[in-house]
């Protein structure tokens, strides 16, 4: 197997020059397994892609429609795969909702976007005084850490402000990429026969300044260059080349950001990679929200996620990868002046399907005019936690903040019992 | 699952309450405080005791004696109070920091920029005492001051990607002139809150602009008045009541009633060339807006609200400009919002973490870590007339302003990284900011002397090179976030990419290739390249490391002093403030 290293070195070598780089003895598990096959890395592996909808999306115009109410909208419902109706502009979907659930009865009460969308990624509300991994971060902490054959970020995220690691520290902070597959500076040019003695300079002075007593964050800068080296030098970085896939494909996924970073979201799961989230903006629809959805917005979200979750199941990947739909907030069920739905966390749905977890249901439900829960209400911390039981991480898994204060995964959530069967 | 929503904000809302609780103790006069002094006293003197043998440096003279006046009081005063937290938390500070530590952190702070070469050595050499309180002062008459603090505002102001429809050009002109002219900063948020007109020819415009890129009735225009200026985040509110504290739903459309009068005109021209109409400029003005604002409450009833300032009240006629009534509240009185907010953000700047955190929440359910320092520096700040460069001289010449970045024996604790509040007995590491690092390498590597480009060529150069870093978030707020500190695009950036490899490319006219043709021993070279990006002398580890690079390299030296020069650019210590 061929790998590209500096001339005049092997790769083990020339690994070991970033190994001693470091301080303690677990960084060597950044040496890869030279006799990896690439068909050992492609077997079953657990995986999450978060499509996340910036701006708060109005779950009321696509999965919980309120035909007949005054809160209705232009839409209408249409039958499904599923034992579910969604949006009439949601065709593609509607062919695999057999395999994906909609959890119509979250209850969230961030309505502001920051809060919104730190809550939903991490399952905790803001606090002054510890900033929460997103759950990126922590997947990647939980299944990244523990695959000593992938070479390339644990957490990436695709055109998608997912936030931060938090107390996690730098080495699960995702990994943002383009959905056009273009890694900046990734190739050493024509310096590759030079990396290894750069990299022996730069260990002494990092050193140095690691040894100062400065915080952590002089070690946080040396792991980041030990990944970036990682990177640089593998051959997984193919995951990461979208175009290298036929046009055939390309098109059923849809040509937009959103559908490239779903087929790039496929290609990084089978390549190891345990989290991925692919960002899809233009949400926070308070004019007009009608027309932008049925032409704009929904043709684009339906052609991705029924190529995806058709790719996957075709694949025999699905019982392995969730797929999670979600945004900061619904908007509101009465439609305002302007045509818009404004801000709504009290009532709104989010998207879930794969990972051996149960297709085809709505879970919970709101009222008649969509403004409230009737039944049991679920938090981030449900859906997270619903997860991390498809995922194999385990419900008791504590974290601790910087200061030692316990931090249960997911905020102590418990799995949706509808979906997990 | 009810239940565990209300412990979430139970368990938030009795914390605060809990630190409110004990913050009124401290700031009672008489009670809790003068006792803690009291007892702390005795403490003092062991300490000084103790740590009178150890440390040399600490005993030195403060760095900044050369204050005399209102100034030498007030940071007088700020010296007391931080002191004060130190004993009270029983810790010891940092030793000052060395002369190199401290004039780089100077110089990024400030002029955003690392110092070059000449000036570290010149500084170095410099017997003056009082050197330290004249830097300070040369710095902010330095015009990259003006540009500094110009990009850190128009950053702040309408964000690292300038919206469609909105001038960067305007906006930067205007804060050009605000910094350069020192302008009292009541007047600047006046000018920011109320202005009219051309988006070129009054700046000023493109802050409102910037929140106005679709019609949301200024909801967003009102969420970010309130943060930036007073510090207070009331955007929340907008759907609901403040969940910690006492503010109402209704509070939000009070403020948000001020800014129905602004609205945005874009005017488009013909282009010749394509045969198209394309944008040209932008305008915001004055509309008469008679309708009477409503809001929905939770419970889905409309209620109207009148313009009203917390409590003042403002008595509208269709021909008030509203903008301009807001504006006015807003810098009125001893110790408004605006100064409070303006001194915990400048403190936070220099610091890296404010009195409060985040810097721009600040409220009866946030306490901040020092109060009465926070609430006597606003007051001078507005007795000085709002003057910027004088709040930054506080700051700069406060004792902890020149501490070590080093934690010394006994403050541990003071660790703000891991959630602690800050106590300031030590610098905190920053990372820096993408236009730090960009301008840094600049003048570490000279490549501003090197190009032949005019300063509008190099602008968009900047400019292109910082936009790779920004990602939006695709809300209507336009807020946006950076991939830009530690992380592997960094990295990957820092090793591979154009600019580092330009700048150790030792072409004619560069740093590196002036510095080999020049006289000089391999040491003394080694030695003015840890200066020049660094601001510091090798360690002896570090010129022997050095110095085997250049035997494996015997036959191209210029090879070795290339990678030497990457490593350096590379290094966590060239990447942080600290």
């Amino acid at each position: 197997m061929h790998l590209p290293t500096p001339s005049g070195m092997s790769r083990r070598h020339f690994m070991k020059h970033m190994a001693t780089a470091a301080a303690t003895a677990p960084a060597l598990q950044f040496i890869s397994d030279l006799r990896a096959h690439a068909q050992d890395i492609k077997k079953a592996q657990k995986a999450c892609i978060l499509m996340w909808m910036g701006g708060g999306p109005p779950t009321i115009d696509i999965w919980d429609l309120k035909p007949g109410s005054k809160n209705g909208g232009e839409f209408q419902p249409i039958d499904t795969k599923g034992d579910l109706q969604i949006s009439e502009h949601m065709p593609k979907t509607a062919m695999q909702m057999d395999k994906l659930s909609v959890v119509r009865s979250m209850s969230t009460r961030e309505a502001d976007h920051g809060r919104g969308r730190y809550y939903m990624h991490t399952a905790f509300v803001p606090n002054p005084t510890v900033v929460h991994p997103t759950f990126g971060s922590v997947v990647s902490q939980e299944l990244g850490a523990k695959r000593s054959a992938l070479e390339i970020p644990a957490f990436v995220s695709v055109n998608a402000p997912s936030g931060s690691p938090g107390f996690m520290g730098a080495r699960h902070a995702p990994f943002v990429v383009s959905s056009n597959g273009q890694i900046r500076n990734a190739s050493l040019g024509d310096k590759k026969d030079r990396l290894g003695q750069r990299l022996r300079m730069l260990s002494v002075i990092e050193t140095n300044f690691i040894n100062s007593k400065r915080g952590e964050m002089p070690k946080g800068h040396r792991e980041i260059y030990k990944k970036a080296v990682n990177l640089m030098t593998s051959k997984q970085m193919e995951a990461f080349k979208v175009a290298e896939e036929s046009q055939e494909t390309k098109d059923a996924y849809g040509t937009g950001g959103f559908g490239q970073g779903l087929l790039m979201a496929r290609r990084l799961v089978e390549t190891g990679v345990p989290f991925v989230e692919v960002g899809m903006g233009g949400w926070d629809l308070h004019n007009n929200v009608f027309n932008t959805l049925s032409t704009q917005r929904l043709p684009q979200l339906d052609q991705g996620i029924g190529a995806l979750t058709a790719d996957l199941a075709q694949r025999g990947m699905l019982d392995d990868v969730v797929l999670v739909w979600m945004g900061e907030f619904g908007r509101t069920p009465r439609i305002n002046q302007n045509v818009g739905r404004d801000h709504w966390a009290a009532s709104w749905s989010v998207m879930i399907g794969g990972g051996g977890l149960k297709g085809g249901q709505a879970v919970g439900k709101t009222d008649r005019d969509g403004v409230r829960v009737d039944g049991k209400a679920y938090l981030p911390g449900d859906i997270w936690a619903t997860v991390s039981h498809a995922l194999g991480i385990p419900s008791k898994t504590v974290h601790r903040s910087k200061r030692g204060r316990p931090m249960k995964l997911a905020n102590g959530g418990s799995p949706i019992k509808e979906l997990i069967g | 699952m009810q239940s565990r929503r209300e412990t979430d904000r139970k368990t938030a809302w009795c914390r605060s309450l809990l630190a409110a609780a004990l913050m009124a103790i401290l700031v009672a006069p008489g009670s809790g405080q003068a006792a803690d002094r009291k007892k702390s006293q005795g403490k003092k003197s062991t300490a000084r005791k103790s740590t009178a043998g150890k440390s040399s440096t600490r005993r030195r003279a403060a760095p900044t004696a050369a204050l005399t006046g209102s100034a030498r009081e007030i940071v007088d005063y700020t010296n007391s109070q931080i002191k004060q937290g130190w004993t009270d938390n029983e810790i010891k500070p940092s030793a000052l920091a060395s002369d190199a530590e401290w004039i780089r952190r100077v110089h990024l702070d400030l002029v955003g920029a690392i110092p070059s070469l000449e000036t570290v050595e010149a500084f170095l050499k410099d017997r003056d005492t009082t050197k330290r309180t004249k830097l300070i002062d040369n710095l902010l008459d330095d015009p990259g001051y003006v540009r500094n603090f110009t990009t850190i505002w128009s950053n702040l102001l309408i964000g690292r990607q300038t919206p469609r429809r909105v001038s960067r050009g305007g906006m930067r002109k205007f804060l050009r002139e605000a910094f350069a002219r020192n302008r009292p900063w009541d007047k600047v948020v006046f000018d920011l809150v109320s202005a009219e007109g051309h988006f070129e020819r009054n700046g000023a415009v493109n802050y409102l602009l910037a929140q106005m890129t679709m019609r949301d009735d200024g909801v967003q225009a009102t969420a970010k008045t309130t943060r930036l200026f007073m510090g207070i985040q009331v955007q929340c509110t907008q759907c609901h009541n403040h969940p910690f504290n006492d503010w109402k739903q209704n509070q939000f459309w009070e403020f948000n009633n001020f800014f129905r009068q602004a609205r945005r005109v874009d005017h488009r021209k013909y282009d010749p060339k394509s045969g198209r109409m394309v944008d040209d400029y932008s305008e915001l003005v004055f509309t008469d807006f008679n309708e009477k604002v409503f809001f929905e409450q939770r419970a889905g009833t409309l209620q109207m609200v009148e313009p009203r300032f917390f409590k003042t009240r403002v008595d509208a006629k269709p021909s008030t400009d509203l903008r301009k009534e807001l504006a006015r509240l807003m810098v009125a009185g001893e110790n408004p919002l605006i100064a409070k907010a303006m001194v915990n953000r400048m403190w936070g700047k220099f610091f890296g973490y404010g009195f409060t955190k985040p810097l721009d929440d600040m409220g009866p359910h946030n306490p901040s870590t020092h109060p009465e320092l926070l609430d006597r520096l606003s007051r001078e700040f507005v007795k000085s007339g709002y003057d910027i460069k004088q709040l930054i001289r506080w700051i700069c010449n406060a004792e902890s302003y020149h501490l070590t970045s080093r934690l010394g024996a006994d403050n541990a604790v003071d660790n703000p990284a891991a959630g602690e509040a800050p106590l300031f007995s030590h610098m905190y590491v920053k990372g820096l900011e993408a236009e730090q690092l960009y301008d840094s390498l600049i003048v570490a590597t000279g490549a501003h002397k090197a190009g032949g480009s005019g300063w509008e060529e190099s602008e968009r150069q900047r400019q292109t090179w910082l936009r790779q870093f920004v990602i939006a978030f695709g809300t209507d707020e336009n807020d946006e976030a950076t991939t830009f500190n530690g992380t592997i695009p960094q990295a990957l950036m820092m090793m591979n990419g154009d600019l580092v490899d330009k700048a150790t490319s030792a072409e004619r006219g560069s740093f590196l290739n002036k510095m080999l043709s020049g006289a000089g021993t391999d040491a003394t070279r080694v030695r003015r390249l840890f200066l020049s990006t660094l601001t510091r002398e090798p360690t002896r580890r570090e010129l022997a490391a050095a110095q085997q690079l250049l035997k494996e390299n015997r036959n191209s030296p210029i090879t070795a002093y290339q990678d030497l020069y990457w490593a350096l650019l590379n290094s966590n210590e060239f990447i942080f403030n600290h």
